[in-house]
């Protein structure tokens, strides 16, 4: 009978912390987003005003939030694309062929994961700056460019967000496939390689079927993250302009708040929130395969 | 054929490394850019932007630390990572080991909720994590005292380690569970108590993990800069270094003190280049383990 007592106070200390810490910093937020969204608050008044949906009926009429959650899923889309094909491409290409250096370049491919975003935002306004910018130097030797190309402009700045993304996950998405690919028996490359079989159909058919658990897993979660990574490089590199050009979803909701809009920044909140289950259940669900053995 | 396949198979190489190599160019180039721009005087700035440094100007970097009151800022990085690392350690090691390898009423719900929370973007609390902290500094003020929960480094620190819990505790007890309960019974007939037998025999087993957690957190918390910036918005009060360093960014856009700014990108990156160098094993190969984190 002590043992079990001094059993359940030893759970109770290790425990217990934890899961309090856990309950006033993640739980509660999370619930509040939820009930504010339901109430006019503002910076300035002290107090709440219950105003049931109406935040959200002005929210879906907001062209600035719809351009923002356009631009959002634009970035997801477009981001997660690229940074999966390459990242599995590279990969492949790494673990089966002999290419000298391998592991510098591996090394060299992870250094972005590793950076502030802030810092590669300050790089890539280096690289973006119109005049005596890196990229317009560089084009500038070939073509006339006494007008700069202005790459924060309205025009271009989802397309300069969309490059520094990749730039910064291509690396840690590959050296993880590199990982899970290198796990893939040689012998099963071997007696495909004797039936005949090209080194794409061997990608095809073997790799990426073989890998393919990992990869559903790394997608969905990268999927929902770029919500997140969306909002650490627009609010570093544009802040979300120029004129809006660049605001994604929780740029949006962030600015509200600084705004003093507390209610309203929160029904922004409610939407990502709801957003990101859905999108990461299809995703799941869109991705399921049986899985394979070897 | 056999011939055909071959020559085709140069090519082919020798395209695979043209490409790695021009991936490798990009990711490099900007880096060790910005390097050379931090020892750069500032008239050095207005022309071709691939010119060699005329010489070393450490002044940049004298400014960086004094002018733009980077070394507060780095002291300050630097006690609210360790802080976070400490506390995020000796709050989710007992909490993984508990909920891994004990069964109590509950355990089942916790662990889930622990999961759940892992979906909890904390970039998506933190407008409600602010209005808390303001709040209860309001609250404290009421009854005459000074708030101190806002521009405070211990609470940052603690918000970190908290919003870091669910993912901490899932790859512990990922490990904690495969143990044999052969460690335990041996240290229970050899007469340790429940609390020897976790310090002295289990946590030095999970060691590799420790080490994971650490540098996939010191990444993390060193970099942040949404939390840090929320949290900390007073003007006079502690900033941590991306804050810092984007504050730089931006006023750097009027006062055009390139170098200065540069020296500022290199102060926070150097840092983390320098343990990736040391570590750069760990850190791609605990990924494996790691490799969820969004």
């Amino acid at each position: 009978m002590r043992k079990s007592g001094s059993r359940n106070a030893f759970l109770t200390i290790c425990i217990a912390p934890a899961t309090i810490l856990f309950f006033i910093f993640m739980i509660v937020p999370t619930f509040n987003v939820f009930r504010m969204s339901l109430f006019e608050k503002g910076a300035y008044s002290p107090q709440e005003t219950f105003v049931g949906l109406n935040n959200f009926k002005v929210l879906f009429k907001d062209i600035n939030f719809i351009r923002s959650m356009q631009n959002m899923i634009l970035l997801m889309v477009i981001v997660t694309l690229f940074t999966f094909v390459f990242a599995i491409v590279f990969a492949a290409i790494l673990t089966r062929e002999k290419i000298k250096g391998q592991n510098t370049f591996r090394i060299i491919f992870y250094i972005p994961n590793i950076l502030s975003i802030v810092v590669i935002s300050g790089i890539f306004s280096a690289i973006y700056k119109p005049e005596n910018g890196m990229l317009n130097s560089i084009i500038g030797m070939f073509k006339d460019m006494s007008s700069p190309i202005l790459w924060k402009g309205e025009k271009l700045v989802m397309l300069s967000i969309i490059i520094a993304m990749i730039w910064q996950a291509i690396g840690y998405y590959m050296v993880m496939y590199m990982a899970s690919m290198s796990a893939v028996s040689e012998s099963l490359y071997e007696s495909a390689g004797l039936d005949g079989a090209t080194k794409f159909q061997q990608f095809f058919m073997i790799t990426i079927p073989l890998i393919w658990t990992n990869i559903r897993t790394t997608l969905t979660f990268y999927i929902i993250s770029n919500i997140n990574m969306a909002f650490l490089f627009v609010k570093s590199m544009t802040s979300g302009g120029p004129n809006h050009a660049s605001e994604v979803a929780l740029n949006y909701m962030y600015s509200q708040k600084d705004a003093g809009l507390f209610g309203y920044s929160m029904a922004v909140g409610v939407v990502i929130f709801l957003f990101s289950f859905a999108l990461s259940a299809i995703v799941n669900k869109v991705t399921e395969r049986e899985p394979l053995e070897f | 054929m056999q011939d055909k396949t071959k020559s085709g198979g140069g090519l082919y190489k020798f395209f695979i490394y043209f490409v790695l190599c021009m991936l490798a160019i990009t990711i490099v180039v900007p880096v060790a850019w910005v390097f050379m721009a931090s020892i750069k005087e500032n008239k050095e700035f207005y022309g071709n932007p691939w010119t060699l440094p005329a010489g070393f100007y450490w002044q940049n970097f004298v400014d960086a630390w004094n002018k733009a009151a980077m070394g507060e800022y780095m002291i300050n990085s630097v006690i609210v990572t360790a802080l976070s690392i400490t506390l995020l350690l000796v709050i989710a090691l007992p909490a993984a080991y508990g909920l891994a390898r004990f069964n109590f009423r509950g355990k089942k719900f916790l662990n889930t909720a622990f999961m759940a929370g892992l979906f909890i973007n904390v970039n998506y609390i933190v407008v409600p994590i602010f209005l808390m902290l303001r709040d209860g500094d309001n609250f404290i003020k009421k009854l005459g005292g000074e708030g101190f929960l806002l521009n405070n480094l211990l609470v940052l620190s603690l918000v970190y380690a908290s919003t870091a819990l669910p993912f901490t505790i899932y790859l512990l007890s990922g490990y904690f569970v495969t143990l044999p309960h052969d460690y335990e019974e041996a240290a229970y007939i050899d007469g340790a108590g429940f609390f020897t037998t976790m310090i002295k025999v289990i946590f030095p087993m999970a060691k590799p993990s420790i080490i994971t957690v650490i540098l996939f957190n010191f990444l993390a918390f060193w970099n942040e800069y949404i939390i840090s910036m929320t949290l900390m918005s007073s003007a006079k009060g502690p900033k941590t270094l991306p804050v810092g360093l984007l504050n730089l960014m931006q006023a750097q856009q009027s006062a055009a003190e390139y170098g200065m700014m540069y020296a500022g990108l290199v102060l926070v990156m150097l840092p983390t280049l320098i343990l990736y160098m040391l570590v750069q094993k760990q850190l791609t190969e605990g990924m494996t383990v790691g490799g969820l984190k969004g």
